[in-house]
């Protein structure tokens, strides 16, 4: 028996375990460790329900959230070095205030 | 196999809480990348073979060195030597040591039991996915790779460091 129910299941809490840690930590790369953590779980519940289907279009949409995941952590960690060069800081509420 | 699938997902979510929990962000990226083995062994057991050696080679490989060469340079200094004394106490490494464990244990038992299927019936191998990804999905491979370049620059320019002013005025005048 194909557990679909529970692979979806696992995947909702991994989603839910990263919005908590962007939710609660403070520190930058928590909060974007966090972000792959929920990509991670939105790419699962397309391979369970892929293979639900036996249709590979699941799979195929997790090769997008992968390059997609790629792109913004190279992006998003550029910005936490310049981030941390200005300000000395990956606090989130040190760096609230921007002044250009 | 479904034993394999549930202690895989087991091991997943504790690795994820015991990421979301930790202080320093080198024991948090330990945990992450159990974590993202623990669901590539979850993709494996749910016959995608492909998509599991994308996860562990892109995002327990190149993405996760990514987090550590960032983490590397911004603990710089005393602070750093002391959280390197720290990792290397037991309790610091532990935990990861015994989830990474387990799911060793699953890949010599799946190796062992060679011939068991995975849960599903049919696994969806790389062909087909290679099949719709270059056919029907071509439109957004040209995206992703338009995505990538601007991720690419983006982060060269982001982290392009601007010459001092103190060489800059060093250039020898005629």
């Amino acid at each position: 028996m194909f557990p679909i129910r529970e692979g979806l299941v696992v995947s909702g809490i991994l989603f839910t375990l990263g919005l908590i840690g962007v939710l609660v930590r403070r520190n930058l790369v928590f909060v974007l460790m966090s972000i792959e953590v929920m990509l991670n779980a939105a790419g699962l519940a397309f391979v369970v329900a892929g293979t639900r289907w036996r249709q590979p279009d699941g799979q195929v949409v997790f090769l997008f959230i992968l390059a997609m995941a790629a792109a913004e952590v190279s992006v998003g960690l550029a910005l936490v070095l310049e981030l941390y060069h200005q300000h000395k800081s990956l606090d989130t509420d040190a760096i609230s205030r921007m002044r250009g | 196999m479904t034993i394999v699938f549930y202690t895989a997902s087991a091991v997943a979510i504790a690795a994820t809480i015991l990421m979301l929990t930790r202080l320093h962000a080198v024991h948090a990226l330990l945990y992450l990348i159990v974590s993202l083995l623990a669901v590539a062994v979850i993709f494996f057991d749910l016959g995608a073979p492909f998509i599991a050696a994308l996860e562990v080679i892109i995002y327990a490989g190149a993405i996760m060195v990514l987090f550590v060469f960032v983490v590397m340079l911004l603990n710089l200094g005393e602070p750093a030597a002391r959280a390197e004394r720290a990792l290397l106490t037991p309790p610091m490494w532990i935990g990861p040591s015994v989830l990474a464990t387990i799911l060793l244990a699953e890949f010599v038992w799946l190796l062992a039991h060679g011939n068991a299927p995975p849960v599903v019936a049919a696994s969806i191998g790389p062909v087909e996915v290679g099949m719709a990804l270059f056919g029907r999905y071509l439109i957004g491979v040209e995206l992703a790779s338009m995505l990538l370049l601007a991720g690419l620059v983006a982060a060269y320019h982001l982290g392009w460091r601007k010459v001092p002013q103190a060489e800059a005025t060093h250039v020898p005048h005629p």
